[in-house]
């Protein structure tokens, strides 16, 4: 049997169902939650700001026109809201709990590499790229956004998505050499 | 010609990313997978890629889940909305919606509550399957382990298009073991060896794997 389509959920959410809207914040708040996570750094934020995206999709399911996807036209939502938050908050707030996953550098790239896999390594410098990296590297890879529904969600031309996504990754292959990792690539 | 050449390799590096995640239109597939075959040098890229993109779900899904505040929040809020009227629809593709939100709410919470039990029973039918093999996996002449801590692993978020049954002989057929999961995102940590294998062994299964349409996402890990 077939899951009820998020499109559908939107047109009922719009007639203001609210079993609907139950069953689409089940379906979508961890990974909406995980994307704001990413950009305000800051877990109480971000709860805060789902609510506030999802109220959104409460109010405005009515104009939802399905010329993206619902899980797409979330996270533009999202990420406004998460934008709005931060300029709000112009010194990134880390909560304790937060600053404490990012590990500390002091040590030389030779004793990184030994201390930990390069997996941890991998996963260590990804945390360190811009907001802006971080954020097209989570829409590429794990939220499987397509090139045009990146460019719709972070509002710049299919070509600039293609080209940051390059520097993100080049970003990353210099922060591993910077930990003792050359991946022969760029 | 060596400037388009370049121009072409260049392009078709760039979409490696989405072609790892799986998000490029047939056509454009074709044009990576193409290329793939031909150039060794862009093979190891990819490799590179499907690294990250690994990595990328890993760091994501260690970074947990909302309260129930949010949803409480979320829904006081709501309640404290004024009622909403209907939506005056006018495209084709809301009309449609509108046709199926015309199903009474009982019809959603049945298709919600069986597609829950659906899970449930792919979940249950992984687990039994995985009880009844539990000598399974790829076994080699050194030491393989019964602990299923140890050995080769991968995670695998199964196509949603697969049905039980097709995870079901995927796993038999290539004697493969659920490790655990779902996690959140439906990644399964899945083992392939009972011991630990060389990298390139491992990769070579990866690869080998990937390409079964049960597969929608694969990578290796620890």
């Amino acid at each position: 049997m077939q899951t009820t389509s998020d499109e559908v959920l939107i047109a009922r959410i719009a007639d203001g169902d609210r079993l609907a809207m139950q069953v689409l914040f089940a379906r979508h708040h961890v990974r909406v939650y995980r994307f704001v996570l990413r950009l305000v750094r800051n877990e109480a934020t971000a709860e805060d700001l789902i609510s506030e995206v999802f109220l959104d999709v409460w109010r405005q399911a009515g104009k939802f026109e399905g010329r993206s996807a619902v899980s797409t036209w979330m996270l533009s939502i999202a990420r406004f809201k998460a934008l709005s938050a931060l300029r709000r908050k112009p010194e990134e707030e880390l909560d304790e709990a937060m600053a404490e996953r990012i590990e500390d550098c002091a040590d030389d790239p030779e004793t990184t590499v030994a201390k930990k896999d390069k997996a941890a390594v991998l996963r260590e410098c990804l945390s360190k790229l811009s907001a802006e990296h971080r954020e097209i590297v989570d829409l590429v890879y794990y939220h499987e956004k397509s090139v045009e529904e990146v460019a719709g969600i972070v509002g710049i031309p299919e070509a600039t998505v293609k080209t940051r996504m390059f520097y993100a990754r080049k970003k990353l292959s210099e922060l591993l050499k910077d930990q003792g990792i050359d991946r022969g690539w760029p | 010609m060596m400037t388009t050449d370049k121009e072409a390799h260049s392009e078709i590096e760039e979409l490696l990313p989405w072609h790892a995640a799986g998000t490029l239109s047939r056509r454009d597939r074709e044009r990576v997978e193409d290329a793939l075959a031909r150039d060794p040098e862009l093979a190891r890229r990819y490799a590179l890629v499907r690294e990250e993109l690994g990595e990328t779900i890993l760091l994501n899904e260690t970074l947990g889940a909302p309260s129930a505040r949010a949803m409480n929040k979320l829904f006081t809020k709501i309640d404290a909305e004024p009622a909403c009227k209907p939506a005056v629809s006018l495209n084709l593709g809301a009309r449609v919606s509108g046709f199926f939100a015309s199903l009474a709410p009982r019809t959603l919470a049945l298709a919600a509550s069986a597609a829950a039990i659906a899970i449930l029973l792919q979940a249950g039918l992984i687990t039994i399957f995985v009880i009844k093999q539990q000598s399974g996996g790829y076994e080699t002449a050194s030491a393989p382990s019964t602990d299923p801590g140890v050995g080769s692993f991968t995670i695998i978020r199964f196509a949603p298009q697969a049905s039980s049954d097709d995870i079901t002989k995927f796993l038999a057929a290539n004697k493969l073991q659920i490790a655990a999961g779902p996690a959140a995102g439906g990644l399964y940590k899945v083992r392939v060896a009972a011991t630990v294998l060389p990298k390139d062994e491992l990769a070579r299964i990866v690869e080998k794997l990937q390409d079964d349409k049960v597969v929608g996402f694969i990578a290796t890990t620890e």
